[in-house]
């Protein structure tokens, strides 16, 4: 085996020399990618992130942005663990063509699965290209138009009451637990597989509330079946001038989804310095710019170490918020 | 073939309660309110698994099944030798993808495989092989953008990549 | 007349150059692959399925269904040529087709098997076409409990219909869902059955790593056991006219070839039944209701009409509850179904409202992969029978090849190449001890609807399991699949008491 590494170096040496020498035009950058970038998405195909991710995708390679192609794979086992892993054990060349789309089950999953020995603060800080919303939303026959419409209904049916989310001690669950508490319900939570299953449990009135993303629900949002009747943003939002924040009503709660890229921690800061570039432009682009207005995202472009400080900020609050809900341990 | 029956009953019958131990990580009674815990699908099923290993053991014993009547050997000394030449092969192409990549092991098995097992000659063998190769990564790696691993080939391929990806 | 414009619509999608090249291209490898000893529609849909990410979903399934028919009427290429079934579906036709072929009257065969293909085919296709819409409409009441009910069917039926050894065939159900479990569990949110705490098993077992090892690697090992390298095949003389001549010898066992087209669709539509049984029981019941059934087994052309027809008009039923209910009809349509999951198309009540451009494209597709494939096979059987002639050395290490690829394509992970060849060397040792394998890859694709739809069910419920029973849907299907699950004890002990009547 050492042979043929010694054959496959020897050979490898004379073909980068060879495509040094052709290409060498190219390089404008202090590093660039020179084989294809796996682009990991922390979740299943079809959900937000991933539709997200494929977009990014799309538009570096509509714009040429990269020499080299981003392939998306989608890593979606044990609530993102099998991605944070897979990034993790990525070194030298690797580590530099390794990086991830993810979410906030990048704070929750290493939280409740210590045993993977992740730590997600040690990713490298690429960007955090939005924030998606949440609201809360019922059945268009449920009669139901504001929050003491539906604090009313839901405490009369106890728990019969059922509020559809994806995935237990998932972003759902942490948002239903906070209704649960702040109005002395008792609804019954029950997971789904991803946003679009719910949504569809909610259109179909298998449940009565959901807390769904925009973009998960404005089908069915569109066609009039189901009304969004409060936001957990700190303002109201514009596609949804109708439902009032939850600090509207008297409850100091907002919550958001971070929809980050990051790198393989062993990332060299070079190949991070070119990434942060890369993701920059895409931010910049008019179609990612049309896609966040469309969808109703927030939250600015950060990077480096003032999105290590976002991280740290929200890991926290995680942390807090699956001790309240007896999910781990303090 | 009898004794074959045996051994893989008893064998699956390992497994089934190898796997009821795994399912038993997670709650496998009832939840109140709630329904079945988390490894009770599982659990249970890995128990009717050991069952029917029991049922089929049975069967053995009462010679009803046609396994258990039958004396022919399991595998004769052609369907051993094809098994081992075949399955060897493919177990070793996948090993290789580790060494040499998707790119390097597929050739070396065809080669092994046509040429050797089944000695044509060597303008069809290398042919193919080549084909395949070529076919393969023009089909995966430039129209598909699945890469498929290069093992330690890998620099070999990024002049390629800068050319068609 | 809505349903003829939702056709009609759906013919300008299959119509589209695209997806008319890939119907032509489908149908041909699929006569192929049919054709091959050892291979079928299953094995073909299931190498092939992780190349098909190259085009849009409905296109893949459009290709897919095309080979799916391409290789029902291909199996018949090497029964009768070679007398080896080309997949299982094709036993039947053997049983006529090698005799014929062997008295000279290959060309016979051949083409009485392509035309009575076409026809079981066509008269499927328009009974789908009338029923797919009301079944679809019906299960638009489907919540977690009918759901659930339904997937309990298709296990019973595996159960209670199959002849082989009852044991086994639990053991096999039982394997493939513990094998769906494999992964998180998503009520809990926990790890589960991550065996020695390898990563790779944390995304679950995918339903192709166990198709691909059983119908790619198993299969292959299975074949050059059996074939033993050897294969004698037939002569066969074809020219236009004997063709011609041929339509007059349909006419004559016209019976034949329309009984087997309804059978064939019927038992096809049952869960799990498939067109292995629907053409031997069509091969049956021609031979019970012929004149002449002492000529059968002996190169009777009804006796290849029958099951031909039957074969083809099955695979298109097995398609109807797969779409309409989420339950597939066939190990094929089973991996149909879960490439489904994969291009995120939601198969069973729903797919019909919310996917309908999908639905009757993909349905206005099979009247074209018929006609193309009855065209095709006529016009190229001389090309297949050079094929035939291919050696198995270099079939099997190119499907082996193949399977390699198809293994790693889906989820990029040599985790899952590993766990293929393990599957692969099992499924063929079992399968020499006669355990049934299509069970197994069944329950792959059923387990991860049918658990998480069971303990949403109980969890609404607040754990009563009435839900299942009370409901008015619900209700009945559960209690048939109960009744069909113990259809095997009921016979045991109608079996044991008829024997101590005789004893007594």
């Amino acid at each position: 085996m050492n042979k043929i590494r010694k054959i496959g170096t020897g050979v490898a040496v004379a073909a980068v020399a060879a495509t040094a020498l052709t290409y060498s035009s190219v390089a404008s950058f202090a590093w660039e990618p020179n084989k294809p970038i796996e682009f990991v998405i922390m979740a299943g195909k079809g959900g937000g992130a991933d539709k997200m991710a494929r977009l990014m995708q799309s538009v570096v390679e509509k714009h040429k942005m990269s020499a080299m192609p981003l392939l998306p794979v989608n890593k979606p086992g044990g609530s993102g663990a099998e991605a944070l892993v897979h990034l993790n054990g990525k070194k030298g060349a690797d580590a530099n063509h390794t990086i991830m789309v993810t979410l906030n089950s990048f704070y929750t999953t290493p939280l409740r699965q210590p045993a993977l020995g992740v730590d997600p603060l040690s990713f490298a800080p690429i960007a955090r290209m939005a924030e998606d919303t949440f609201l809360l939303w019922v059945h268009k026959d449920s009669g139901i138009k504001d929050v003491d419409g539906f604090v009313k209904a839901a405490k009369a049916k106890g728990n019969d009451w059922i509020m559809a989310g994806t995935g237990k001690a998932s972003e759902d669950n942490l948002l239903t637990d906070f209704l649960n508490s702040a109005y002395g319900l008792s609804m019954k939570y029950v997971p789904y597989k991803g946003g679009g299953a719910v949504a569809k449990q909610l259109a179909g009135q298998h449940a009565n509330s959901t807390v769904n993303n925009p973009s998960e629900q404005e089908g069915f949002y569109a066609a009039g079946d189901t009304v969004p009747i409060a936001a957990f943003t700190d303002e109201r939002m514009a596609m949804f001038p109708d439902a009032p924040t939850f600090k509207e009503l008297g409850k100091d709660f907002e919550y958001y989804m971070q929809r980050s890229v990051v790198g393989a921690p062993k990332m060299s800061a070079e190949a991070l310095a070119y990434y942060q570039g890369l993701f920059k432009n895409v931010f910049d682009s008019d179609e990612w710019q049309a896609y966040r207005k469309k969808k109703s995202l927030r939250g600015d472009l950060i990077s480096g170490d003032a999105m290590k400080v976002y991280w740290q900020t929200n890991n926290e609050i995680h942390r807090q918020m699956l001790i309240k809900m007896g999910a781990i341990k303090g | 073939m009898r004794r074959a029956e045996l051994v893989t009953a008893l064998l699956m019958a390992a497994l089934s309660i190898y796997l009821m131990v795994k399912s038993a990580e997670l709650p496998i009674g009832w939840v109140p309110d709630e329904g079945p815990g988390g490894g009770s699908f599982p659990f249970w099923l890995s128990a009717a698994m050991l069952l029917s290993c029991l049922w089929i053991l049975y069967n053995w014993y009462r010679r009803t099944s046609p396994p258990s009547q039958s004396d022919e050997p399991f595998m004769d000394s052609y369907a051993a030798r094809s098994f081992a030449l075949a399955g060897g092969g493919v177990t070793a192409m996948i090993a290789l993808v580790h060494v040499v990549g998707m790119y390097g092991a597929v050739p070396l098995f065809l080669i092994f495989y046509i040429r050797f097992l089944g000695r044509h000659s060597w303008t069809t063998t290398v042919s193919i092989a080549v084909g395949a190769t070529v076919g393969a990564f023009f089909f995966f790696d430039v129209a598909l953008r699945i890469v498929l691993p290069k093992g330690y080939l890998e620099p070999l391929f990024i002049p390629l990549y800068s050319i068609f990806l | 007349m809505e349903i003829l414009g939702l056709l009609g619509n759906g013919f300008l999608v299959a119509f589209e150059p695209l997806n008319l090249g890939l119907i032509i291209f489908g149908v041909t490898v699929g006569l192929f692959i049919g054709a091959m000893p050892g291979l079928g529609s299953v094995n073909g849909v299931a190498i092939l399925l992780p190349m098909t990410f190259l085009v849009p979903p409905a296109s893949a399934m459009i290709f897919l269904a095309a080979i799916y028919y391409g290789a029902m009427y291909g199996g018949a290429i090497s029964s009768i040529m070679l007398g080896i079934p080309g997949a299982s579906t094709a036993v039947a036709t053997t049983f006529d087709g090698r005799p014929l072929a062997l008295q000279g009257k290959a060309d016979t065969a051949l083409v009485v098997a392509a035309t009575a293909s076409f026809i079981g085919g066509t008269v499927s296709i328009l009974l789908f076409t009338g029923f797919a819409p009301a079944l679809a409409h019906i299960a638009l009441d489907f919540g977690d409990p009918e759901i659930f009910a339904l997937m309990l069917l298709a296990f019973a039926t595996f159960v209670g219909l199959s002849g082989d050894d009852i044991p086994k065939t639990i053991f096999s159900i039982c394997i493939g869902l513990v094998f769906s479990a494999v992964g998180l569990d998503i009520m809990s949110g926990e790890p589960r059955l991550v065996f020695m705490n390898i990563t790779g098993f944390m995304h679950g077992i995918n339903f192709l790593v166990l198709a691909i090892g059983v119908y790619g690697i198993g299969e292959m090992l299975w074949t050059i056991e059996v074939t033993r390298g050897e294969t004698q095949m037939s002569k066969a003389t074809i020219s236009l006219r004997r063709i011609v001549g041929h339509f007059g010898e349909m006419m004559r066992i016209w019976k034949s070839w329309t009984l087997g087209s309804f059978l064939g669709f019927f038992v096809g539509i049952l869960p799990a039944a498939g067109a292995t049984p629907g053409s031997l029981m069509a091969y049956g019941v021609a031979k019970m209701t012929a004149k002449n059934p002492r000529d059968f087994g002996k190169g009777e052309p009804a006796g290849v009409a029958a099951p031909e027809a039957a074969n083809n008009a099955a695979s298109t039923g097995s398609m109807l509850p797969m779409l309409t209910l989420g339950i597939p009809g066939s190990p094929t349509t089973a991996i149909l179904l879960g490439g489904m999951v994969i291009w995120g198309l939601v198969p069973g009540p729903r797919l019909f409202i919310d996917e309908t451009v999908f639905v009757w494209s993909l349905i206005a597709s099979l009247y074209a992969a018929n006609l193309f494939a009855f065209l095709i096979n006529v016009a190229f059987v001389p090309v297949f029978l050079w094929m035939l002639k291919m050696p198995f050395t270099i079939l099997a290490p190119t499907i082996f090849v193949l399977s390699l690829i198809g293994g790693y394509a889906p989820t990029q992970d040599m985790h899952d190449v590993w766990l293929m060849l393990i599957f692969g060397v099992g499924a063929y040792m079992l399968r020499k001890l006669d355990y049934p394998l299509a069970p197994a890859v069944l329950a792959i694709v059923l387990g991860p609807i049918a658990e998480p739809k069971m303990r949403q069910s109980l969890l609404i419920s607040g754990g009563d399991f009435s839900v299942f029973f009370t409901r008015p849907i619900a209700g009945p299907i559960t209690i048939i699949a109960i009744i069909l699950i113990l259809l095997p004890v009921f016979q045991l002990i109608r079996r044991k008491i008829k024997e101590s009547r005789q004893a007594g």
